[in-house]
């Protein structure tokens, strides 16, 4: 009897936590929900290893359930293919995943609830994704999904002033890129010979790892976007 | 000494030999222009693996920028053959037609008269870069347009991609062209070196583009030893140097830095050295030309 008792109870403890971590992801996905569209101004830091390009002035649009389009303002853009993660709805508006309970862990001194998210699709790109809850405000600071052909992509998020609509001041995008190769033959380059003031990555792994770094100046949500801007050109 | 120089350009402009490198390079220039115009395939080869990753605008990245870039990239090899063809005709196409001999009997110090041939080479070396950056340069910017230009580089056997702003670009081509002009200059004194051992124009021409491509293929040798001792010293490794400016410096963060280049010092070292050929070709052929018996 005693031993039954103690299985009850702890399948009722793991009831009520998976009851919890659920509530918070639907809290942290309502204000997500209440942003029915949105234009964005921004700046976007890309920081990887072979490419060395200037900071670019872009503009982000998003419109329910799931369509999301970066454009640079001007000169030549190179946006992250997974950067469609950028958006947190695609990540938790599907309701057809098992959500576990992975305890807790800090993300800059705020203690977050950690979700695991399991897709029921088994066959599909994404094998799990794992989100960072702060439960006081009920947001989401950071992502990470793991895919079965793009490697693994991470999301931090910084809130300030459209934090009730669940949407970020700042956005690190972490994402997996492959090593760069020019044909051999095709460009005659210069031997400028050593450039000591130059950094220069020593590890491989690295140059395989990128990072694009979004800080947004200006939201306007709610106010309709014209689905021709999602059309690719 | 400005009525030499008029007389010297005047002979240049009568030659049809003249003309051949100005109908070159139009042709060239044209094609690859028609060609990517037609086709822009040519970009998926430079973006490879990056499109994986990326999602690239590549109307954007051919603009008129990257197509003087391109055809530069693939002119400025052949030009010095070009060049010769005039420079290595000074002396010896008077020396062939026998006009040298009645130029010398003038109250005109050889000295000066190689120095207006001279002169004369480099005049034509930059008219010949000028008609080049009119076509590669400003009619690509009115076909394709203006944008930020794209680098492709293999840097210590790593490939990159530097991107320059539009404003960031002008002054580096015209620093460009300035080095190239400097560094055909080199030609032009060799060229003129060896047409004053010669009779007839062919032999200081012909020797001029052998030595040139015995160079250039030492040059891009990558033997280490060569690497060390010869290549410093050889005229061909530098040929190439206006891509210096064209290797912008970026930050820990791999952001370019606007109006920096990568590693001035190396152009400047190159500059010397361009210089210091110039002044060996040409202090050589005055010399020679001073002690020159005329027999033609």
């Amino acid at each position: 009897m005693k031993k039954l008792l103690i299985v009850c109870l702890l399948l009722s403890t793991g009831f009520v936590q998976a009851q919890d971590i659920n509530t918070l992801l639907n809290k942290a996905k309502a204000k997500i929900e209440t942003v029915n569209d949105y234009e964005a101004s921004a700046v976007m830091k890309t920081n990887v290893a072979f490419l060395k390009v200037p900071i670019a002035k872009v503009k982000i649009y998003f419109k329910k359930p799931n369509k999301l389009k970066l454009k640079s303002e001007r000169g030549i853009s190179f946006i992250p293919k997974g950067a469609v993660s950028l958006n947190l709805n695609n990540l938790t508006g599907s309701d057809k995943f098992k959500v576990i309970d992975a305890g807790t862990d800090n993300i800059k001194g705020i203690v977050v609830r950690v979700a695991t998210l399991l897709p029921a699709d088994k066959t599909g790109d994404v094998i799990l994704s794992t989100v960072y809850i702060d439960e006081a405000r009920s947001l989401i600071l950071k992502a990470e999904t793991t895919t079965r052909d793009n490697g693994t992509y991470a999301l931090e998020m910084t809130y300030g002033t459209y934090a009730a609509f669940g949407l970020p001041d700042k956005l690190i995008f972490s994402f997996n890129a492959k090593d760069y190769k020019l044909p051999k033959g095709v460009t005659f380059d210069f031997d400028d010979g050593a450039a000591p003031n130059m950094p220069k990555e020593k590890d491989p792994e690295k140059r395989k790892k990128g990072k694009a770094e979004l800080v947004f100046k200006s939201y306007t949500i709610n106010k309709g976007v014209d689905d021709t801007i999602f059309l690719n050109k | 000494m400005w009525s030499l120089l008029q007389i010297e350009l005047y002979k240049i402009s009568k030659r049809p030999r003249t003309y051949i490198a100005f109908i070159a390079i139009a042709g060239i220039v044209l094609i690859i222009q028609a060609a990517f115009k037609a086709d822009p395939g040519y970009l998926n080869i430079l973006l490879q693996n990056v499109d994986d990753t990326f999602a690239v605008d590549k109307g954007n990245v051919i603009n008129g920028y990257f197509m003087c870039y391109m055809i530069l990239n693939t002119l400025l090899i052949q030009v010095p053959i070009l060049v010769a063809l005039v420079a290595g005709d000074a002396i010896s196409g008077e020396a062939n037609m026998g006009t040298l001999r009645l130029l010398l009997t003038k109250p005109i110090s050889r000295q000066k008269i190689i120095g207006v041939k001279f002169l004369a080479s480099i005049i034509y070396t930059v008219a010949l870069l000028v008609f080049m950056a009119l076509l590669a340069l400003f009619l690509s910017m009115i076909i394709f347009g203006t944008n930020d230009l794209l680098v492709f580089r293999s840097k210590n056997g790593e490939s990159e991609i530097l991107q320059i702003t539009q404003d960031d670009v002008m002054w580096r081509y015209l620093a460009a062209f300035v080095y190239a002009a400097i560094a055909l200059t080199v030609i032009a004194a060799l060229a003129l070196l060896l047409s004053v051992f010669a009779e007839n124009s062919i032999g200081p021409i012909v020797a001029t583009v052998c030595i040139v491509i015995v160079c250039t293929i030492i040059s891009n040798l990558n033997v280490p030893i060569i690497d060390r001792t010869i290549k410093p010293w050889l005229f061909t490794s530098y040929l190439v140097g206006w891509k210096g400016f064209f290797y912008i410096a970026y930050d820990a963060e791999n952001v370019p830095i606007k109006g920096s280049m990568e590693n001035w010092a190396s152009i400047r070292n190159s500059l010397f050295i361009l210089f210091a050929h110039i002044g060996v070709f040409f202090g050589a052929a005055v010399f020679f030309f001073k002690k020159k018996d005329i027999l033609s």
